[in-house]
């Protein structure tokens, strides 16, 4: 007896070039320096880890509802996300042609899906580099559509591309993702298992998974893990169009969260949300 | 006292105002044109004590922006001064309580102040001192159209410290000096970083911690002709770190994918 294969609905299931194309409106997708042309990152062999033929990212373009969109996404099973030349440029230089035809007039649905732990460590300055015009981008390109990050897990999104993430006009979550800067791992090694237990997964979550996330207005739409809820969730931010004032740009909202913190208190999940849920989320 | 309070002692010639301490910043002018000059330094006494060593945290990234906002606000349509961001920051804090409450927004915040201001027509010059690690430098100095640096054995740039990259990676320090020898971008000193094409000048000559007089006058300078070289030029965005000669020799890979895109762009 055979068993025919379930077709695969959790996007956490897929692969970075599954999860562009199931985004994308059917019979759209097209990929940009695919992995055929092996564009491969020059820097990997060299300090003994072997390249990927897509250095990791997948520029898709195709149609979102019928619009022109671009979608970039990361990964994660190849180095963890990490960033570096080849895989920034691609994102980088994506993001700079959208806008370009954006300033044309032809506006163009920029999409990145986020599963990176940052900056890749081999590559370091240059993934540095790639990433500060990746941010560059974003930020001139959002005064022409909106830009919507996905953090679906299961790697997650931190350091530089938190701030990429930071940056988007629209994030959507699901549960098992991860939002923040530095990484429970990092802080673990640098600041000590007293300051997190990394592996204390209730503890991690509570802080910078989807949930407290999006009830705390840090990202916008919570989701299941399944693919038709994702590209679902995506299509309605592009339709809601830009929010009134960016995230990254409520100063006075954040000076005021911050200002009635007491610092020397303990803090954990649960009571932040109760302190900043009522705000709404500042959106 | 620490390279970035002593650099923007010397170039703001004024007394900073306002709030976090941890946040300098002053108006003053640079070659008869007005400047805002910012830094971020350390304070025993700051509120977030993860913050206390000159990181860039919750408190500096949001204090940053609303100072840059401010100006770029201030300036409306008219005369934009030029933002300039002196640059010692030895990274950003590691704690559970700043992940909880969003610094990766409190640092793209000031991303985003810096790139706005920039796009808007504000020439804004980062002034690399000492330090300038990881999102603390992407949040305070790399959105800006012009980096200078001093060519000074205490100037760093880089995505992590040299310790913790070394436990990251499961390296020894003596390894990862072996391999930066091999990729320039992994390696730590300025010069290295210089060859990837995305400083506008790199300062030879300099004493970074006791400046004299003469030694702030080239700076000033320096300062001076890259606020003018941004104000004539005709893009606010950062393209001109990939035209330059070194670029073109370092960046090889970045400028491929950027003309392979173009080509299959429009399909």
């Amino acid at each position: 007896m055979t068993v025919p294969a379930r077709p695969k609905t959790r996007f956490t299931e897929l692969s970075a070039r599954e999860r562009a194309a199931t985004l994308l409106d059917p019979g759209t997708f097209r990929e940009l320096i695919g992995p055929f042309e092996r564009l491969e990152s020059p820097h990997l062999e060299p300090q003994g880890v072997v390249p990927a033929c897509d250095d990791g990212v997948v520029v898709a373009c195709g149609d979102l509802d019928g619009e022109r969109a671009v979608v970039l996404a990361v990964e994660g099973l190849f180095q963890g996300g990490g960033i570096g030349e080849v895989s920034g440029a691609k994102i980088a230089g994506a993001l700079e042609l959208a806008l370009r035809d954006a300033e044309r007039g032809h506006p163009v649905r920029p999409v990145l899906l986020l599963e990176t732990g940052g900056i890749r460590l081999q590559e370091a300055n240059l993934g540095l580099l790639a990433i500060a015009e990746i941010h560059a981008a974003i930020v001139a390109l959002r005064s022409h559509a909106p830009v919507v990050g996905v953090v679906a897990g299961t790697v997650g999104c931190f350091g530089g591309m938190a701030i990429a993430a930071g940056l988007c006009s629209h994030v959507v979550m699901t549960r098992e993702g991860r939002l923040g800067l530095n990484g429970p791992q990092v802080i673990e090694q640098e600041a000590g298992v007293a300051e997190l237990d990394s592996d204390d997964r209730r503890l991690v979550w509570e802080a910078i998974g989807g949930e407290q996330r999006v009830a705390t207005g840090v990202a916008d739409t919570l989701v299941a893990d399944d693919v038709a809820a994702i590209a679902g969730a995506v299509r309605t931010a592009f339709e809601a169009g830009p929010p009134a004032e960016h995230l990254s740009a409520q100063v006075e909202l954040y000076d005021a969260r911050l200002a009635e913190m007491d610092a020397s208190e303990p803090l954990d999940g649960p009571t932040l949300r109760a302190l900043w849920r009522d705000e709404g989320g500042g959106r | 006292m620490s390279r970035g309070r002593i650099w923007f002692e010397a170039l703001a010639g004024a007394t900073p105002d306002g709030e976090p301490a941890s946040v300098l910043c002053a108006d003053g002018t640079v070659g008869g044109g007005r400047a805002r000059f910012l830094a971020v330094v350390p304070d025993p006494e700051a509120r977030f004590p993860r913050a206390r060593g000159g990181e860039l945290g919750l408190e500096e990234g949001w204090a940053l922006a609303r100072r840059v906002r401010e100006a770029a606000a201030e300036d409306g349509d008219g005369d934009r001064r030029a933002l300039v961001a002196v640059v010692d920051v030895p990274g950003q804090p590691y704690g559970y309580r700043e992940e909880l409450l969003g610094l990766h927004l409190a640092l793209a915040s000031a991303v985003d102040a810096y790139a706005t201001a920039r796009l808007a027509g504000h020439p804004v010059v980062a002034l690399v001192v000492g330090q300038a690690i990881s999102g603390a430098f992407l949040a305070h100095g790399m959105q800006a159209n012009r980096i200078l640096a001093l060519a000074n054995p205490g100037v760093a740039v880089q995505v992590m410290s040299k310790r913790s990259t070394a436990r990251v990676t499961r390296r020894s320090v003596d390894e990862l000096d072996e391999i930066a020898e091999e990729v320039p971008a992994t390696a730590y000193d300025v010069a290295s970083f210089a060859r990837l094409g995305a400083l506008h000048r790199l300062i030879d000559g300099v004493e970074a911690d006791e400046p004299d007089e003469s030694e702030l006058e080239t700076v000033r300078e320096v300062l001076a002709e890259a606020i003018s070289s941004a104000r004539h030029d005709s893009s606010t965005d950062l393209s001109g770190r990939l035209a330059s000669p070194e670029a073109r020799q370092h960046r090889g890979a970045s400028l491929r994918v950027r003309e392979r895109l173009a080509e299959e762009w429009s399909g």
